[in-house]
């Protein structure tokens, strides 16, 4: 790993350990733990979102679906037929393979617009499925008493250990991708985002690797979507719709899609705006959302995570001046 | 319509070989041989259908009539992918560096076909897939050395100038280990100084062992570097032979007529 | 009540079909608008209609119909122009993944204010004409739907005489064969572009305006409107106008025949898994040309 990511790496783990002992000292934010899970657990769908988006150059405007398939199955597994949690993960996550692949094959020869469009059909028809099968996922009024994750006999019960055992399973993820990215997998995605043509010549596989990252992507979301589930205990059709797909492309694209890093930053940013900040706008926090993602890409198309090498490029010149 | 006897120190054969996109022939009957080792030029006016025949060999369009075969092996029909892992490999005149990758990355993407990594081993790392890199990143500053590039390695591709990527190109191309190397245009946009660098690196790829076919439009370069020429006109192959032999056919001179005077001038 | 025969539902479902089919069929002209001289999909184009019709109940209210009807369509042509000029025309070698966001983005910041303005309750308004439903093989065929009808072929007619006879409409289809030439001959793109937008804006408020007295309107109606006429466009062969319009009233016929005799609740889905199908097996549409759509950018 080079140095830049390592450093910022040991930061991150660094700063995941000391949120919880510094928030929970002040009442007043205490409760942005909580919202931290959440940001664990959309940091799992957004990570792979941008593999997708930035590295392979494709886009899904329907990955909620995969997030609700997840979070769906281990609900139903674990409500109705007492499977235990983990295995149901596992299952929600091969499902999720299948369906993702099946998708995939077709909608991966589509490019641009057309892609996008797929993709958004398949999340909406998804999340219709959702509503409309009441005997299997509770319908609109939603999936209840969805039980807790256990490690090992002990339950983790309560915000701080599941907060650990999310961002410990982030940290994971995080360093896999990162892997993959500086390695031949890596550079052979990258190519096609370049020049599929100049990539086809190289003899890379492009229709395979874009299904492959596609599939990985959908199981992060499916990952991510188990863990909602049992942090949540409830679930609701309302949480994979359109609107939340979009909100996942714009974590990815504010934070900074071509980097890791952005997608962690603009998860981090969207989920505590979305779920705290904004509350003073209420339900109008769509058109803050709709603010922020046309100023970005208007602007700062690289994202904000782009504004870290402009700032050390002006600290540098500034000491150079001084010198 | 020509048929020849197939030698066996022929490594590419192309056949009768016909193009034609809806109500457009691009190309018509062509049929012709590289010889393994040959230095190999295919001229032509503009639009004749010279990066159309790249373009059906490297198996991005499919021959609407006609065979091309490597080695006495079909490849025409195939996809482009298994055309590549055959032992074809090319340049494009349009110069289609991977911009957002540096130099070296470039490079280690022509290594792909020779390595084996998949997401898993990658993602975890595993000592033989780090082994691995160690050599495709070895392998790959080899091929940049060996056109002249090494210190631009860590530089971004899409910054380098057009003559460097063009040249980059060629790093990449090589680094899949081709049996025969296609250029398209290499000396588009090259000034006389970088021309002569570049005749001087074709030779050094041929005394590699790997044969050359190159598309030009600069013929100074062509007569000094080919050892046989095929010249291309509306989609017909109008002439074949050495490079004397061309400058005086009178079918070629006919058909450049309209053109430049770089003919004139070779 | 009467139980229908099955000719009668067939007729109501049918009648039903058409109806909204017309409506998935101006969404798909004003997709086809917008992608002819642009290459680029609109994702607030479902805005557009649902914007159509809040404007058109809030107008009706204080205006004349024929006056309201005219202040809604030159509200909308006004917001597809500030649309185009503040989020379109500024990006100059704008990615289509940049160009997909920026669209969506309008499409929620509309959606946003439709929320501000109006809250999120579905809007009603009485039929433009008449109150009693005719009644045809004992099916109830509202009078509203002959205003759809009669709308949207008025549109189309115009339509087709503005691109055939007039010299921006013959300039705009210049600039979808070929941006360069056109722009040779001294055919101001950029201003192609506006036109497209605003022409997009002001169908779709028509055809907002005109459903809402059947169909109510709400804030959030967009997404899926703009999903099925897109669907209904890329049937008909994206970019082909009489495709979008015959592949519109399919698109409707055959959902609302699902939803009677098959499920109500899936026929949302069964537009949408129209659109996959024809997506994955035929993109280039029912009309639209082979050729063409595997030279064209995507």
């Amino acid at each position: 790993m080079s140095r830049g990511n390592l450093i910022t790496l040991s930061a991150t783990v660094l700063l995941i350990i000391i949120f919880p002992v510094l928030v929970t000292r002040v009442e007043a934010i205490s409760h942005y733990l909580d919202v931290m899970v959440f940001v664990g657990i959309f940091s799992m769908i957004t990570m792979g979102l941008s593999l997708l988006m930035g590295y392979a150059g494709q886009i899904s405007l329907g990955h909620a679906a995969f997030f609700g398939l997840g979070a769906y199955t281990s609900g139903i597994l674990c409500v109705k037929l007492a499977v235990s949690p983990w295995l149901a993960m596992v299952a929600g996550a091969l499902l999720t393979a299948v369906v993702a692949y099946a998708v995939g094959v077709p909608s991966l020869k589509l490019k641009g617009h057309y892609l996008a469009m797929a993709t958004l059909g398949f999340g909406v028809i998804v999340n219709i499925v959702f509503n409309e099968e009441v005997e299997l996922t509770g319908g609109p009024s939603g999936l209840s008493n969805i039980p807790g994750l256990k490690i090992f006999g002990l339950p983790i019960r309560g915000e701080l250990l599941f907060y650990f055992l999310v961002w410990s399973m982030v940290i994971l993820v995080l360093i896999f991708c990162l892997n993959v990215i500086h390695s031949r997998v890596g550079r052979a995605l990258r190519s096609i985002h370049d020049s599929e043509v100049a990539a086809d010549a190289m003899g890379v596989e492009t229709a395979r690797y874009k299904v492959m990252i596609f599939v990985l992507s959908a199981v992060l979301a499916s990952l991510g979507g188990s863990l909602y589930a049992h942090y949540v205990g409830f679930l609701s059709p309302s949480s994979f719709n359109l609107l939340f797909s979009i909100r996942l492309v714009m974590m990815v694209v504010v934070g900074g899609m071509h980097s890791l890093w952005g997608a962690l930053l603009g998860t981090w940013l969207l989920t505590f705006l979305g779920n705290e900040w904004l509350h003073v706008f209420k339900d109008f926090d769509i058109l803050v959302y709709g603010a922020i993602l046309l100023f970005v890409v208007m602007a700062l198309p690289e994202g904000l995570v782009s504004v870290v090498p402009r700032l050390s490029h002006m600290w540098k010149r500034g000491r150079e001046s001084e010198g | 319509m020509e048929t020849r006897q197939h030698q066996p120190s022929e490594l590419l054969q192309v056949d009768s070989l016909e193009k034609s996109f809806g109500g457009i022939r691009a190309l018509q009957g062509l049929t012709f041989a590289v010889p393994a080792g040959a230095i190999k030029a295919v001229i032509g006016p503009n639009g004749a259908g010279k990066t159309t025949l790249f373009n059906l060999v490297t198996g991005i369009f499919l021959p609407t009539r006609g065979t091309i075969s490597l080695n006495g092996e079909t490849i025409s029909g195939r996809r482009p992918q298994e055309i590549a892992r055959l032992g074809v490999s090319r340049t494009f005149q349009n110069v289609l560096v991977f911009g957002r990758m540096t130099v070296l990355e470039n490079v280690m993407v022509g290594r792909h076909m020779r390595s084996r990594a998949s997401a898993l081993s990658a993602g975890l790392r595993v000592p033989w897939m780090r082994r691995e890199e160690q050599e495709i990143q070895a392998r790959a500053m080899e091929r940049l050395d060996f056109v002249g590039l090494a210190e631009r390695a860590k530089e971004r591709a899409g910054n380098l100038p057009l003559g460097e990527q063009k040249l980059l190109e060629v790093a990449r191309a090589l680094a899949t280990e081709p049996k025969i190397l296609l250029l398209d245009e290499p000396a588009g946009g090259l000034n006389t100084r970088e021309t002569e660098r570049l005749a001087e690196l074709i030779r050094r790829i041929r005394e590699q062992g790997i044969t050359v076919v190159l598309v030009e439009h600069d013929m100074n370069l062509v007569m000094d570097v080919s050892d046989d020429i095929v010249v291309i006109s509306f989609g017909q192959k109008i002439a074949e032979g050495k490079p004397w032999e061309i400058k005086k056919h009178p079918a070629v001179i006919e058909a450049y007529l309209g053109e430049e005077a770089d003919y004139a001038n070779a | 009540m009467e139980k229908l025969s099955l000719g009668g539902q067939i007729v109501q479902y049918l009648f039903t079909g058409v109806t909204v089919g017309s409506i998935y069929g101006m969404v798909a002209l004003g997709f086809n608008i917008i992608y002819n001289v642009t290459e680029m999909i609109n994702f607030a184009q479902g805005e557009f209609v649902m914007l159509g019709g809040l404007i058109m109940v809030f107008s009706a209210r204080f205006l004349p119909l024929p006056v309201a009807f005219c202040v809604t369509v030159a509200a909308l042509t006004a917001i597809g122009a500030v649309m185009e000029r503040s989020t379109i025309n500024p990006l100059k070698n704008a990615t289509v993944l940049t160009l997909i966001i920026v669209t969506i983005a309008v499409s929620i910041l509309l959606k946003g204010i439709a929320m501000f303005i109006w809250g999120k309750d579905p809007y009603i308004m009485k039929p433009f004409s008449g109150a009693e439903p005719f009644q045809v093989f004992g099916a109830a065929i509202q009078t509203q739907a002959f205003w759809v009808l009669g709308i949207s072929g008025v549109i189309v007619l115009l339509l087709t005489l503005f691109f055939r006879k007039t010299r921006y409409g013959k300039a705009m289809l210049a600039c979808a064969d070929n941006p360069e030439a056109a722009r040779l001959v001294g055919i101001k793109v950029k201003l192609m572009v506006l036109l497209s937008f605003a022409l997009s804006a002001a169908i779709g408020a028509a055809a907002g305006a005109v459903i809402t007295p059947i169909s109510l309107m709400e804030y959030d109606r967009g997404a899926l409107l703009g999903l099925k006429g897109f669907g209904a466009a890329v049937l008909g062969g994206l970019g082909s106008f009489s495709g979008a319009v015959v592949a519109g009233l399919l698109l409707g016929v055959v959902e609302s025949l699902c939803a009677g005799f098959v499920s109500s609740g899936y026929k949302d889905a069964v537009a949408l898994l129209l659109l996959l199908l024809v997506l994955f097996v035929r993109p280039s549409g029912l009309f639209g040309n082979v050729e063409a759509s595997k030279i064209k950018k995507f």
